[in-house]
């Protein structure tokens, strides 16, 4: 059993950040875990993206055709990856910087104001926190409990006085996941 | 030691440094760049030696320079870069001094890309560089493998005064795993009884690569040739899974043969009996481990990340025992399971005997078809 998912955005939006939290949660909670990013001749304000597989064997290949499930951070990325999520997969769509709805109906779809939410808690660059979160409440890919305490474990000791703001934005972006595929039920 | 999340550039650094190594020299190259970094920063705190060189055909030369020494030496670079060493990596085969080399393969032929590949088999399984002499070459699959497998090279090299080769690509080269560094090893006290030292008072001792008499220049090689026999008796190595009751055998390596497990994996989900064959030694090959499967098996299905080079040494080895079906991604392009899963099932409902040797064209007309409009 194993979870692939699929973070894009721009460059500078904290993508591969994000995925490496998930790396580090997955690892510290025992499970297997490939974190590989997209690597071409790009800069900043380019795309960027990471993708990774979370599963309870040794993982094979570390690229897949169809994720499981996809944070998309800007329009770029969602047209790109709306039409390769898994039937039945979550699609994770920033729609502070994302006007456009969806076309699939095959898949489980959450619209997140992320980064109004992390201006609101103080910091833009809580944006893809806010986004794990809701990744967090739609797939069940990992506890919540180990990514926080990932965060804890694996950030350097002088940004710790970041991790309340950082749980907040989780916490938050859960809280959206949740109450959307409720009414969606 | 507890696991970290590694980066395979950085885990393989850092496996080295702890095997021991005491001079890097290199070139930046992506998607190797990381390993350069991280010796960089890591060399100089430990009081060993770390030069940026001005080429990669300097960088080669300082470790040829070096490896006389008897002192642990590499280099790193990716597939343009290894290029302009192979000069030097013979010479180096030719005096029969150890080193390590870790390629991070890219797309190619040329200046070509900076995606991940296995375009460069040939090159180094061959030794790359002019006249008789091969080098041990070892495939990771993931980076604890590249941990393990750097650690290893030193020690082949010193055994065998041979090269050693890390062939990983692309895709091992950033991708982060959690995996187990071992613990720092102690640097050898003194020197290997033919290392150059300049110690005044004892037998003088002669590294070359340069015979002017043809029969001593054969000596040379009869010595290369007798010690490869040893090195192809005693350093073979490959992982064998879900092979026990297989009809169909895949032989990948690397990044390809991780492809390939979640392939097989997905067609055992569908009751097809398919098992993984994953060459870690690409040199020594496991020619006798292939004969014997290719002889219990219907067919082998050779899966990789270029045009089918280790597919001719599978052949050779199968000598003919069962088809050997093919199929390939090239210029960077990683394969992904799906597509190694429609070859099983081809393969499967398909088992047409593939010994009129058209092998990459039937595979060049599949993959063109394949492609569609990309």
């Amino acid at each position: 059993m194993q979870t692939e998912i699929i973070i894009a955005g721009f460059g500078g939006q904290g993508v591969l950040f994000a995925g490496q939290v998930l790396a580090y949660a997955a690892m510290d909670g025992g499970l297997h875990v490939t974190w590989i990013p997209s690597y071409g001749p790009e800069m900043r304000g380019g795309t960027a993206n990471c993708t990774v597989i979370i599963g309870d064997e040794e993982i094979g290949a570390p690229l897949v055709k169809h994720p499981k499930a996809v944070i998309a951070l800007n329009l770029p990325s969602l047209d790109k990856y709306e039409p390769l999520v898994a039937e039945g997969g979550a699609l994770l769509v920033n729609s502070s910087l994302i006007d456009h709805q969806v076309a699939r109906a095959d898949v489980r779809v959450v619209y997140v104001p992320a980064n109004e939410i992390a201006e609101r808690l103080g910091d833009k660059r809580l944006t893809n926190m806010v986004m794990v979160g809701a990744l967090l409440a739609a797939t069940g890919a990992l506890d919540m409990q180990v990514v926080k305490s990932a965060l804890k474990a694996h950030l350097p000791a002088k940004h710790h006085k970041l991790l309340p703001a950082n749980y907040d934005a989780l916490d938050e972006g859960a809280q959206i996941a949740r109450e959307a595929l409720a009414q969606a039920v | 030691m507890a696991k970290e999340l590694l980066k395979g550039n950085n885990a393989m650094a850092e496996a080295a440094i702890r095997a021991g190594c005491e001079a890097y020299f290199g070139y930046p190259i992506t998607p190797q760049t990381e390993l350069l970094e991280h010796m960089a920063a890591r060399m100089p705190e430990l009081g060993r030696a770390f030069v940026q060189a001005e080429s990669e055909v300097a960088a080669i030369n300082m470790v040829y320079g070096t490896a006389c020494t008897g002192k642990r030496v590499m280099t790193s670079s990716s597939s343009p870069g290894v290029s302009l060493m192979t000069e030097g990596l013979s010479y180096i085969a030719g005096t029969e001094v150890p080193m390590v080399l870790i390629d991070v393969m890219r797309g190619g032929p040329g200046l070509g890309n900076i995606a991940p590949a296995q375009g460069d088999y040939n090159q180094m399984v061959r030794g790359g560089g002019h006249g008789d002499y091969k080098s041990i070459v070892l495939a990771p699959a993931s980076v604890q493998e590249a941990i393990d497998l750097t650690v290893l090279a030193f020690d082949l090299a010193e055994k065998y005064r041979a090269i050693a080769v890390v062939l990983a690509d692309g895709s091992l080269g950033q991708m982060m795993e959690p995996a187990e560094l071992p613990e720092m090893q102690p640097l050898r006290k003194g020197t290997p009884d033919w290392a150059i030292t300049g110690e005044p008072g004892r037998p003088r001792r002669l590294l070359t690569s340069i015979y002017l008499q043809p029969e001593a220049e054969e000596t040379t090689n009869i010595r290369l040739q007798r010690r490869w026999l040893d090195v192809e008796a005693n350093e073979v190595r490959y992982q064998e899974t879900y092979l026990d009751d297989a009809d169909i055998a895949l032989v990948a390596f690397g990044t390809a043969g991780r492809v390939a497990l979640s392939a097989v994996r997905q067609a055992r989900a569908e009751g097809i009996k398919v098992g993984l064959f994953r060459p870690i030694s690409l040199s020594p090959f496991p020619v006798a481990q292939i004969r014997q499967l290719a002889s219990r098996v219907r067919s082998l299905l050779v899966v990789e990340m270029n045009a089918g080079q280790m597919l001719d040494d599978v052949k050779l080895a199968a000598q003919g025992a069962c088809p050997v079906e093919f199929y390939g991604r090239m210029g960077g392009v990683v394969p992904l399971p799906d597509e190694v899963l429609a070859e099983i099932l081809r393969v499967s409902t398909h088992p047409t005997a593939d010994l009129n040797g058209h092998t990459r064209a039937a595979w060049l007309d599949r993959l063109e078809a394949g492609r569609g409009g990309n």
